[in-house]
This record gives structure tokens, C-alpha cells and sequence, in this order.
């Protein structure tokens, strides 16, 4: 197990440099490395390097921050809900955040970055709320079912409010755009906003995961060993409401990720939350990355939405996980 | 006892029906007093009046009738097979098939939107709708089969088919002109926009034909709602009858969708009002559930017409806000 955990972070931390360095040197204007590597060790004024300063670099570490934290929120909300299929777009949780940020667009008064994440937090904070009070209610509620057609209904109605709010305000189109998820409005603002808040909870969160190793074992074998599984549930729940509330901010409604790093992570080494959790981080980290790549270059010009390549490879998993469940 | 009480919930229901029914002919940009609309139905009214009663509001109107009949009766049979009471036809993938196929339709560009649909327009649509309706059940069905079909492995399937679908649609969306765009979010969202006579010859005989045909069956349908194992003992072939109503309730759903687009949480609310109310026996339940979802719909619609007057919201918006806080409740309530 140990040597498979060392190779899986070496390979992982391999392919996210590489990953990292071929976002900025792909894009309508492909950067030559040695410009590359000059634009950041020592910035000067030509085009390139304002290229790589204010657009590449920014959305690069977007993607990278974001596509972790999403791993990391969608591991944790497994761990203690011990419920494979849980994942915070998966349960409505995201597209709280969705709504809040369209009606944020959409209002003439509140309109700015800074009011993006604000009302995301908001919103996130609402819909998070509402899924921990429903499965916290009885211990029934906790069935793969339930919770799915809860969130299910939850997403829907979040969605359905956002496009009255951007019909209403003549702004339908963009939403969609929120909706599908993307990075184009990634900047320096959203990387800082995601270091700060994003960055201080998922810390946070990684110091809880030895807690949520224990609460996935059961409830019983938790209070048994002296934590009480409500708090655990309750802290892990808060962490992940920010996390949530700064990536969707700042990159749409991504979905899945969630889902389906944490469940090959866990596969290939078992089920410690302690090393599951920042591996997910990292591959979430690598898959973002790539796929906001592959959305740039696929059908250029054009951008597509990264969420539409993170559901191809999130649906299948999904079904897979919902056959092979016994009950 | 039962039966009287039956039938007078039934009979406050259908006065129920009629006075939504009557506001919703009173209401909207041109209001109407009630001695207006009674003139011109019995035949009395101007020629503004008896454009905006005829052509207008009444067979929208009964649209909403026949949708709603077709989606509550489609949910009742839903949660009655998977044993769940949030089961929905809009939530496992039956509604997001018929506007996968729609949205496939008008981003290819063989509609004419904003003007007269001509008669093979509204003829196509709903074959497209059911059509895709259809082949998501299908993919739902072959997705969740693993000797035999599990009513909790369906559901699960499809809400991930949902999702799938959700995805593409999006997708396809992103690439629309914006008024192909707005065409579809209206009909994604669900409205009851530009219903004229000719969506209900279409929809009311079939969907008629289809309830009929679930209502003589529905021993099975409460047997079936008992677990497959007693099912199963009391002689009922399980997998061949749900199979049966699946594909009653899915068509059910498909037909509402293809003239309304998708309406969300009304085949979710019709019918667990009506359970509360007369109990799970389907032959006075389903009914009751039609009726139910109905005179939601109708409300909903009237206020989708008047709140943003003259903008118009979608009516399944509507209808979710109206539904979610009593799905909502459905979910924190202990048993």
C-alpha cells in the first residue's frame, strides 16, 4: 500500500507540472517554453508575458485550485455520509450557489466580483444547510435513494429559480454558461479569493480527516472511540459549504468530480481518508486542468463548457457505482 | 363511511377545478368580470371577448387539464412501482429524454418559432417527444437490469441518466441563437405558451385512452406497491406489469411533455396530496391526483401569465416554487 501511495503522488505530482506548464503554453496563441519560463521568472513587458501574467497564470492556478477543492469537498461529503454517490453538485449544493450567483448577475446593485462570492457563500451556505438538516433527520434518510432524489428535487428547484432570475433579467444565455461551468472569467481576484477562503477551510478539512476516517467506520465505532459523529458531521458540512460557495464562484458549476477521483483514488488505495483526501486534491487538481485544456482547444475559437467534459467521465462512474449497490 | 367520504372529496375537488377554472378565464391582460365570462361561454359576448375566451384562454386551459391529468396519474404510477415517494417523472430522465429529442429538433433548425405552427409541426413534436421519452426509459431499463429490474436501481439509474441528459442539453444550448435558445429554456422550464385546439385533439384522446387503461388495471398497481416478493405470491407476474405500467406512465409523460414542455414536481405533488387524502387505493387515488395536479396547474399558470405581466415566466418555474418548500417538508418529516 505504501509504495503505491509514494508512485500515485509522484506520477500525480509529475502530471500536474506537466499539466500546469502546457496550460500556459496552449491557447489561441501558443507561448514558446523559454517564453514561458522568462514571463514568470522574470516578467518584462512584451505581449507574451502580459499573456502569460494576467490570463494564463491566473486560470491555470484556477483550475488547479478549484478542481482539488471540488475532489476534496466530494471525498469528505462520502466520508461521512458513507455514501458513495454523495457529492455537493450531485446533492444541490452547488447549484444553491448557482442560483445566488445569478441573482447576483442579474441585480443592478450588488453587481461585482467581490458580491459573486459573497452571494455564492450564501447560497451554498442555504443549500448545505438544507441537505445536513435532511440527513441528519433520521437515520433512513441517510439511503443512497433518498438522498439522491432529495438532492435531485433540490438542484432542480435551485435551477429552475435561476432561470426566472435570468429571464427576468434578460441575461439567460450567460447563465447557461454558469450553469455548464467554465473558467473564462478566472483572474487573480479568484485566485486569492480561492487561496484565502478556499485554502483555509481545505487545511482545516485536512486535519479533520482523521475523524472522518473514524465516522466512515459507523457511528457506533465513532462514539465507541469517544468523538461524537453529529459534531464531526456538523464541522466536515460547514468546511466544505465555502469550499463549495469560492469554486462555484469562481468556475461555474462544475460537476462530478467529486464523484468519481475520490472513488478511483479509493480503489486504488483503500479507504484512509488521511491520504485519501489530499490525493484527491491532487488528481481533482490534474483533471481540471486538462480538461479546461481540452475545452479551449477542442472546438477553438469557440470555449467549451469544462462541466460537460467532467459529466462524460462522472455519469458513467455514477451508473457504475448505482449498479453495483446492493440495496 | 369510506365511500361517502370519497365522494365528497371528490365533489369539493371538482368545485375546486371549476373556480380555478373561472379565475383563470378572468385573469390576464384583459380581465374579464365573472357575468362577462358566463355571457360570452353561453354564447353573449363581443368579439373581443369571445376571441379571448375561445382562442385564448380556454384551450390553454384545458391543456393544463389534460397535461396535468397525464403527469399526476404518470407520478402515482411512478411511486407506486418503485415504492418511493419521491419518485417523479422529472427527476429520473422520462422528461429529460422527450427534451433531449426536442432540443436535438429545434437546434436543427426545422421549426418555425414565433410564428403559426403549422399542423405537421404539432403533429412532429410530439412524436419526437415520445420518441426520446421512450429510448431514455430503454437506456434506463438496460442501464439498471441485472436479473430483473430493482425498483430503488431504476430510480438511482435515473437520476444519473438525468444528469447525463441535463449535460448534453446544456451543451447543445451553449450553441444556439438566442432566440432558438429562449425557445428552449421556455420549454425545458415547461409553459403552456401558444396551446390552441390542435395540441388538445392531438393529446386528449390518447392521454384519455392511456389513464383508462392504467384505471382497470389498478388492482395490479396496488399489489405491486405491496413489494415484489407478495406480489409475486399473489400471482401478479412482476416484471412483466411493471414493465407494462413503465411504459404507460413514461408515454403518459411523454405526451404532457411534448405540448408543455418539462413540468417538474406536479407528478410529485398530485398525487402524494391525494394519498394523504384518501389512502393508497390507486382506482379513487389516481384520479383524485389528476384532479389535484390539475388545479395546481391551472393556478400556476394563472399567476406564470399575470405576476410579470406582460412577461411571461415559464409555468413549471411556477410550479417548482410552488412544490419544492411541500417537497422540502416531505423530506424533513419524520415517519
Amino acid at each position: 500500500m505504501k509504495i503505491r501511495i509514494r508512485i500515485l503522488t509522484a506520477v500525480g505530482v509529475l502530471l500536474l507540472f506537466i499539466g500546469m506548464i502546457a496550460s500556459i503554453h496552449i491557447g489561441a496563441k501558443n507561448i514558446p517554453f523559454n517564453e514561458v519560463y522568462h514571463a514568470i521568472v522574470q516578467p518584462d513587458d512584451s505581449i507574451n508575458a502580459q499573456l502569460v501574467r494576467d490570463i494564463r497564470l491566473p486560470r491555470m492556478l484556477c483550475a488547479v485550485l478549484t478542481g482539488g477543492m471540488l475532489a476534496l469537498t466530494g471525498t469528505m461529503m462520502q466520508g461521512v455520509m458513507r455514501n458513495p454517490i454523495a457529492e455537493p453538485s450531485v446533492l444541490g449544493v452547488t447549484q444553491g450557489a448557482s442560483l445566488a450567483v445569478a441573482i447576483s448577475a442579474v441585480s443592478p446593485i450588488i453587481r461585482s466580483v467581490y458580491s459573486n462570492f459573497f452571494m455564492a457563500l450564501i447560497g451554498a451556505f442555504i443549500s448545505g444547510i438544507l441537505i445536513l438538516l435532511f440527513t441528519m433527520q433520521r437515520a433512513s434518510n441517510q439511503s443512497i435513494s433518498r438522498i439522491l432524489l432529495a438532492g435531485t428535487a433540490m438542484s432542480t428547484f435551485f435551477l429552475s429559480l435561476a432561470s426566472v432570475v435570468a429571464l427576468l433579467g434578460n441575461r439567460s444565455q450567460e447563465l447557461a454558461f454558469w450553469i455548464a461551468g467554465g473558467l473564462r472569467q478566472a483572474g487573480w481576484i479568484q485566485v486569492f479569493f480561492l487561496l484565502i477562503i478556499g485554502g483555509f477551510f481545505s487545511i482545516a478539512a485536512l486535519l479533520l480527516s482523521g475523524k472522518i476516517n473514524l465516522i466512515s467506520l459507523g457511528d457506533e465505532a465513532a462514539t465507541g472511540l469517544g468523538i461524537s459523529p453529529e459534531k464531526i458531521k456538523l464541522y466536515t458540512i460547514l468546511y466544505l459549504i465555502p469550499i463549495c460557495g469560492v469554486c462555484v464562484a469562481t468556475a461555474g458549476n462544475i460537476g462530478f468530480i467529486g464523484l468519481f477521483i475520490p472513488h478511483i483514488i479509493r480503489k486504488l488505495i483503500g479507504n484512509d481518508y488521511r491520504k485519501l483526501m489530499p490525493l484527491s486534491f491532487l488528481y481533482g487538481s490534474i483533471i481540471l486542468v486538462f480538461a479546461d485544456i481540452a475545452a479551449r482547444i477542442i472546438s477553438a475559437p469557440y470555449e467549451l463548457p469544462v462541466g460537460l467534459f467532467t459529466a462524460c467521465i462522472g455519469v458513467p462512474v455514477f451508473l457504475l457505482l448505482v449498479r453495483k449497490e446492493k440495496k | 363511511m369510506n365511500i361517502q367520504k370519497n365522494k365528497v372529496i371528490g365533489i369539493v375537488c371538482i368545485i375546486l377545478l371549476l373556480g380555478t377554472v373561472m379565475l383563470s378565464l378572468m385573469l390576464g391582460s384583459y380581465s374579464m368580470a365573472p357575468e362577462e365570462v358566463i355571457q360570452t361561454i353561453l354564447g353573449n359576448g363581443n368579439k373581443l371577448q369571445n376571441f379571448t375566451i375561445f382562442q385564448v384562454r380556454l384551450p390553454r386551459i384545458t391543456l393544463a387539464i389534460i397535461v396535468a391529468s397525464a403527469l399526476g396519474v404518470s407520478g402515482g404510477i411512478l411511486q407506486a412501482i418503485t415504492r418511493n415517494p419521491l419518485a417523479e417523472p422529472g427527476m429520473i430522465g422520462i422528461n429529460a429524454g422527450a427534451a433531449l429529442f426536442v432540443v436535438l429538433w429545434i437546434s436543427s433548425g426545422t421549426t418555425a418559432y414565433y410564428s403559426a405552427l403549422s399542423l405537421s409541426t404539432i403533429i412532429l413534436m410530439p412524436v419526437v417527444a415520445i420518441t426520446g421519452s421512450l429510448l431514455s426509459v430503454l437506456v434506463i431499463c438496460l442501464l439498471a437490469y441485472k436479473k430483473g429490474i430493482r425498483p430503488v436501481r431504476f430510480l438511482l439509474t435515473g437520476v444519473g441518466v438525468n444528469a447525463g441528459i441535463t449535460a448534453i442539453i446544456s451543451f447543445y444550448q451553449l450553441n444556439m441563437s438566442k432566440g432558438d435558445y429562449n425557445q428552449v429554456l421556455t420549454w425545458t422550464n415547461g409553459s403552456l405558451w401558444g396551446s390552441s385546439w390542435n395540441y388538445i385533439l392531438l393529446t386528449f384522446p390518447l392521454i384519455t385512452i392511456l389513464i383508462l387503461l392504467v384505471l382497470t388495471r389498478s388492482k395490479t398497481l396496488d399489489v405491486l406497491g405491496l413489494g415484489d416478493e407478495l406480489a409475486f405470491g399473489l400471482g401478479v407476474p412482476v416484471q412483466k406489469e411493471m414493465l407494462f405500467f413503465l411504459v404507460c406512465s413514461a408515454l403518459l409523460s411523454a405526451l404532457a411533455t411534448s405540448v408543455a414542455g418539462n413540468i417538474a414536481f406536479l407528478g410529485l405533488l398530485g398525487p402524494q396530496i391525494a394519498k394523504r387524502m384518501v389512502g393508497p387505493v390507486h382506482r379513487t387515488m389516481l384520479p383524485l391526483a389528476a384532479g389535484i395536479s390539475a388545479i395546481i396547474l391551472i393556478l400556476a399558470d394563472t399567476a406564470a401569465r399575470n405576476l410579470f405581466s406582460p412577461l411571461e415566466i415559464p409555468v413549471g418555474i411556477v410550479v417548482s416554487i410552488l412544490g419544492v418548500p411541500y417537497f422540502i417538508y416531505l423530506m424533513l418529516k419524520g415517519k
